[in-house]
């Protein structure tokens, strides 16, 4: 617009005087994670006085070790979220990445990292398959991915019995390559006396670049769109289904992270494992204040929520409570955590 | 401004002349001819079925015209997506708006045409140039990083014709924007239209509301059963003629006479009717008088169109 007609409008003042009037704490208040970093407070809190195991250093670094292994997935988990979708095969898919790359490695006698590679071809290809069959039939994400969660479990099983004739893999620690990949996925270092897994970076790195993905780029500001109004995301010329077929594939990279991770800290798989994780994972996004309809959440929340299930898991048998119960109290902590969460997110939208 | 009139003079902005649309065999819009130029407001009214939704397709670049001809700027033009609509500064704004209403105002005016610095993207020049972009068109928004969703219909629709004009358009097609607002929201838009008209764009403006069209309106299209009623510049109608064309006379009289009927000895009813009566009477009159700028070719056979 060359032409500037001077309608009679004031120069924009540098700061409306009626923003001025939303305290810092309502601003804080409006952030989605918000609900789960309060809740994470009172349960580090009452495991802190319940638990004296719970106060070592050691046990900290323990509990973060635990959240890391459910925090890594859940990170891609709360973006696939946050764009409007879910994916139910995200548990088994960890599992059949490490499966895939200890078979490939071993049977070949080929260096770690050919099975490691191949392993994230196949995780990035389940990723992409169930973005494609979302995007093109329009099929709930829900349905496709409950399909291949059942596919991937099956073919977990029988493929490893038909190569191993076992349940499980067999020892991959003598392979060439082996070393560096555990240096890499499964290692750990001392700080201060107190052993930290490597997990732990891996994740706040995970986190950090995707918060950063998030809130300060375009893609980012594409995965609210296409999870918040995905026709008129369209509309306006964003890519919906190129963002949805990432977000899947997302997903995939974090498991095959997730799966070579359990290979290398493990040496071995059994085919049976990682079923039920997936839920865990939502659980973990939707306690850190991402909505079940998409276009609204955090990462950094998701973090927090993945944090509340590993203290919880942990402290139990710190306090040396009956470890049945924990699900029941995993229960009424998610339950607790959602309630809370939309106390604070409904004060917050009110007080604008 | 010199630019501007001289466009103007040379060529309209969008011209269509004897424009019309078959699907098939059904005919959706006939010998309709239109022209807004740069800071004017075409106003396009009709009944639900009349083809206004055809008009705007053809012009936005949705579909492509059958009969007649579609100038941009004083060049032939036939549009294969609204993408090259747009690239042309052709610009629609749809009832359902095209916004995201859990995102900030801000990441919904950019959004698909985000401003990248490096790999990231310029949120604080972004958040300025919102404020200022609708600040410009007279919306003081308090905070442009407030969802979208809890603006209200009226200021929502502005946000969307604040996108529209900084984005490059030219001329902005406005389907139904006061359709679902109140008395008061609509006045806000109508404002706003004036605003986009000021800033030197021409505007396409649909509604079947005569009330909302002639305040802000330079010349008007009544469109019936997808066939032109005929076109006029604001000094060649009045107010009174433009809505006795709309509703059409003979229905409502015929309206009237059910409602005294239905109404018995003392009912509201037929008060109603009284008032509505009256109301017709005065119609009449203003059709009359209308009749007299006769619309243009009303000859030919006639082949209603079902409702697209």
């Amino acid at each position: 617009m060359s032409q500037t007609v001077d309608v009679g409008t004031p120069p924009a003042p540098a700061r409306d005087e009626r923003v001025a009037q939303r305290s810092t704490l309502g601003r804080l208040l409006a952030r989605p994670e918000i609900g789960a970093l309060a809740g994470a407070i009172v349960i580090f809190l009452i495991f802190f006085i319940v638990a004296p195991p719970f106060r070592e250093p050691s046990s900290l670094a323990t509990v973060l070790y635990v959240s890391s292994t459910y925090g890594i997935p859940a990170v891609a988990v709360a973006l696939l979220m946050i764009g409007g979708e879910f994916d139910l095969s995200a548990g088994v898919a960890v599992t059949a990445s490490a499966l895939v790359a200890s078979m490939i490695s071993y049977q070949f006698s080929a260096n770690m990292f050919v099975g490691v590679l191949v392993a994230l071809v196949v995780a990035l290809a389940v990723g992409f398959i169930n973005g494609y069959l979302v995007v093109k039939t329009g099929i709930p994400s829900f349905l496709v991915t409950l399909g291949t969660f059942f596919m991937l479990r099956g073919l977990n099983l029988a493929v490893t019995k038909i190569v191993t004739g076992n349940v499980g893999t067999n020892d991959v620690s003598d392979i060439a390559g082996f070393g560096m990949a555990k240096n890499i996925f499964a290692s750990s270092f001392t700080v201060g006396g107190v052993s930290i897994r490597i997990t732990l970076l891996w994740w706040i790195l995970f986190v950090l670049i995707a918060t950063w993905v998030l809130l300060r780029t375009h893609v980012g500001n594409w995965i609210f769109a296409v999870g918040g109004s995905a026709p008129s995301s369209r509309a306006v010329g964003v890519p919906v289904n190129k963002v949805k077929i990432g977000l899947f594939m997302t997903v995939g990279f974090l498991a095959w992270f997730t799966g070579m991770h359990i290979l290398f800290a493990f040496n071995t798989v059994q085919s049976g494992i990682g079923i039920g994780n997936e839920f865990i994972y939502i659980v973990a996004a939707v306690v850190g204040g991402t909505l079940l309809t998409g276009g609204y959440g955090s990462v950094i929340g998701a973090a927090i929520g993945a944090f509340i299930f590993g203290m919880t898991n942990q402290g139990i048998v710190y306090a040396g409570w009956n470890p049945d119960w924990f699900y029941f109290f995993l229960g009424a902590l998610l339950l607790g955590a959602i309630l809370f969460n939309n106390f604070i997110r409904q004060r917050a939208e009110a007080s604008r | 401004m010199t630019a501007t009139a001289d466009t103007r003079t040379a060529a309209p902005l969008v011209r269509l002349t004897d424009a019309g649309k078959n699907y098939g065999n059904i005919i959706a819009l006939q010998g309709v001819t239109l022209e807004v130029g740069g800071s004017e407001v075409t106003c396009v009214l009709g009944d639900n079925g009349a083809g206004k939704s055809t008009l705007i397709k053809i012009i936005a670049g949705l579909h492509q015209h059958t009969h007649g001809t579609y100038e941009v700027e004083g060049e032939d033009v036939r549009f294969d997506s609204p993408r090259e609509a747009l690239d042309r500064g052709i610009a629609t704004v749809y009832q359902d708006l095209a916004v995201v209403p859990l995102m900030p105002v801000w990441r919904n005016f950019f959004l698909g045409n985000e401003v990248r610095k490096g790999p990231a993207m310029d949120i604080a020049g972004m958040r300025q140039t919102a404020k200022q972009e609708l600040l410009d068109m007279g919306i003081d928004l308090r905070d442009v990083d407030q969802p979208i969703g809890t603006l209200s219909g009226g200021e929502r629709q502005c946000v969307a014709i604040a996108r529209a004009v900084h984005f490059g358009a030219k001329v902005l097609i406005l389907d139904e924007p006061t359709a679902a607002l109140g008395v008061k929201q609509s006045g806000v838009v109508l404002r706003y239209i004036i605003q986009a008209k000021e800033r030197g764009l021409g505007v396409i403006f649909i509604t079947h509301n005569p009330h909302h069209a002639y305040p802000v309106g330079d010349r008007f299209l009544i469109l019936k059963r997808g066939r032109s009623l005929g076109y006029w510049k604001k000094s060649e109608i009045s107010m009174g003629e433009l809505t006795g064309l709309m509703a059409g006379g003979s229905e409502l009289e015929e309206l009237t006479h059910e409602l005294e009927q239905a109404g018995g000895e003392g009912s509201g009813l037929r008060e109603v009717a009284h008032v509505f009566g009256q109301e017709v009477a005065e119609l009449h009159v203003a059709e009359l008088s209308a009749q007299r700028t006769p619309p243009s070719d009303n000859t030919g056979a006639r082949q209603e169109p079902p409702q697209p």
